[in-house]
């Protein structure tokens, strides 16, 4: 990694966490290890099954932390009422990769108000992290209200899913043969469109099912409420997630110039139920590490100031010059050009003038 | 960031009608159909940019985003997963993956079933479904010559004319799944380029209709 995209992860983690801190979330240090079982009861919930284990003294079996939620959710709050909101700044592992990973979980006796708080801040993550930036919303509820009102067989509804997902009309089309009302449907969710009531008028127009409907509601309750934020938000309802886990809303986080989403999540009140919890949750996760694939910073400078001497120069000058640099900007002192780096200023001290 | 759509197409045929298509729908470049030996063709007028790539790396170009759409077959998309939005079915390159063997072959159901492949995700997911128990072998060209020479019993490959298999005493037993070319993009690209990619998934709907 460059010192340039490793300090702007650093920044970025830093102004991420004081934003978190003013909408009231506590910070969240998990251990590095986990009691491997979590997992494997919750397998669907993570993005990879590629889990790195260790047995402890004892021989229980523990996992490098594959994912920072579960651990959050396990420990939910039940009592009417209490929310906890945490953040997190947190290195996990992955398919035998150290991912820097950092975000919010709010779990508890969740109201509407907390669902859009959690949307709006990850808009505002996105546009902390600088940039275009767009997050696509979905709603989950809704997408399995018309997959329920589609009658499909198991098999089938995971085939929808994945046409879903990838925008593909022409494969859910062949899908639903002569099922007329389910290609309405199914079509109206692929292209309707993502500019907010537009879109969401066009969907309401072939929903039939009092679930259908109050999904919708609620999407378009949140859209109203997140109209100041109209410019970074896009509905799309390729944005879908496990039908086991996710509840309600999701959504999937882009910035301009980075293939892929950097940030990702959404209300998934099915984990806790399936820890026998009564809370509900919502979260995100914003992935650092990515902020790297930015095109740029293969531009940037490494150094401000190269000091380059030939060893006899007094220690106590080369310890001035450096300190003089630091004061406005970093700072290499060495005895040989340094191949590895570029800098804006060369300064030669001993074997000849300084350089500008 | 410039507003030049990357288009990957797959060297080859395909590739080769498909830029037809992509032509008359009114994204045509001129420096693509010179002979030249250079590797990225541009037209400034409709924005475009285009490269020719190996068609089953045509999937990971557009993945990663070097590429804002691009041209594959299902083949591809089925065996490598891929996570871009299918926008078009583009309806030419069709062809099957299906299952094919020796004319006297007689499935050894007691047995294991060996399978020669190119494409060993498509194969396992097939068998899968059936509860067919198989030991793929994967290969990465000439399959018809396993089950001829007792390497396996069956191939999964793909079947355009079938003429390969019938010259050497080979048939097809099952379909697997019908195969064809397909318009894809990345997904970030989409978020932000939402419209020309829309647009330029319109211009080419209008042509495949006109095909049927």
């Amino acid at each position: 990694m460059t010192d340039m995209a490793w300090k702007r992860e650093e920044q970025a983690a830093s102004e991420l966490r004081q934003l978190y801190q003013r909408y009231g979330y506590t910070p969240y240090k998990m251990s590095q290890f986990e009691e491997y079982d979590l997992y494997v009861r919750n397998k669907d919930f993570l993005l990879s099954d590629q889990i790195i284990t260790f047995s402890d003294g004892s021989g229980r079996l523990l996992a490098l932390k594959p994912d920072v939620t579960l651990s959050i959710v396990k420990n939910a709050p039940e009592e009417p009422g209490v929310v906890r909101k945490v953040y997190y700044n947190e290195n996990v592992y992955r398919d035998y990769r150290e991912i820097h990973q950092t975000g919010l979980e709010c779990v508890g006796d969740l109201g509407s108000y907390e669902i859009a708080e959690a949307v709006l801040l990850a808009v505002k993550s996105l546009k902390l992290l600088g940039g275009r930036c767009k997050l696509n919303l979905s709603h989950m509820g809704l997408i399995a209200a018309v997959l329920s009102a589609c009658n499909f067989t198991p098999g089938e509804k995971k085939q929808a899913m994945d046409c879903l997902r990838q925008k593909n009309a022409h494969d859910l089309k062949r899908l639903c043969g002569d099922n007329g009302e389910a290609w309405n449907k199914l079509e109206a969710l692929v292209n309707c469109g993502s500019s907010g009531q537009e879109a969401l008028g066009r969907v309401q127009a072939v929903l039939t099912t009092p679930a259908e409907q109050q999904a919708l509601a609620e999407l378009g309750a949140l859209w109203n409420i997140l109209k100041d934020q109209e410019n970074a938000l896009r509905l799309d309802f390729s944005v879908g997630s496990d039908l086991g886990y996710y509840s309600g809303v999701v959504f999937r986080g882009y910035l301009e110039g980075i293939p892929e989403s950097v940030l990702s999540g959404g209300q998934y009140d099915k984990l806790p139920r399936k820890m026998g919890r009564r809370s509900r949750a919502i979260g995100f996760a914003v992935y650092l590490d990515l902020l790297q694939q930015r095109q740029g910073d293969g531009d940037a400078l490494d150094l401000d100031t190269v000091i380059l001497h030939d060893g006899t120069v007094d220690t106590g000058v080369l310890t001035a010059a450096a300190e003089n640099a630091a004061k406005t900007g970093s700072v290499l002192v060495c005895t040989s050009v340094p191949t590895d780096r570029r800098w804006k200023h060369l300064i030669r001290l001993g074997g000849g003038e300084a350089t500008p | 960031m410039t507003d030049w759509i990357n288009i990957a197409l797959p060297k080859g045929r395909l590739g080769e009608k498909a830029y037809a298509m992509l032509k008359r729908s009114g994204y045509g470049c001129p420096s693509l159909e010179s002979q030249s030996r250079k590797l990225i063709f541009e037209n400034p007028d409709c924005g475009v940019r285009y490269f020719w790539v190996k068609p089953s790396d045509v999937a990971i170009y557009v993945e990663r985003g070097a590429a804002d759409v691009g041209i594959v077959g299902k083949d591809i998309l089925l065996e490598y997963q891929p996570e871009v939005y299918e926008l078009l079915d583009l309806g030419m390159g069709k062809c099957r993956m299906a299952v094919a063997g020796k004319k006297d072959f007689r499935d050894p159901v007691g047995q294991t079933l060996k399978v020669a492949t190119k494409f060993p995700n498509i194969t396992r997911n097939y068998y899968s479904g059936k509860c067919r128990d198989i030991d793929i072998i994967h290969l990465n060209g000439s399959i018809e010559l396993a089950p001829i020479l007792g390497l396996s019993h069956v191939i999964v490959d793909i079947v355009e004319t079938g003429t390969t298999l019938r010259e050497n005493d080979l048939q097809v037993y099952e379909e697997v799944v019908p195969i064809s070319a397909r318009l894809i993009a990345n997904v970030a690209s989409y978020t932000f380029r939402e419209d020309a990619i829309r647009a330029l998934r319109e211009s080419l709907f209008r042509r495949v209709e006109e095909n049927q």
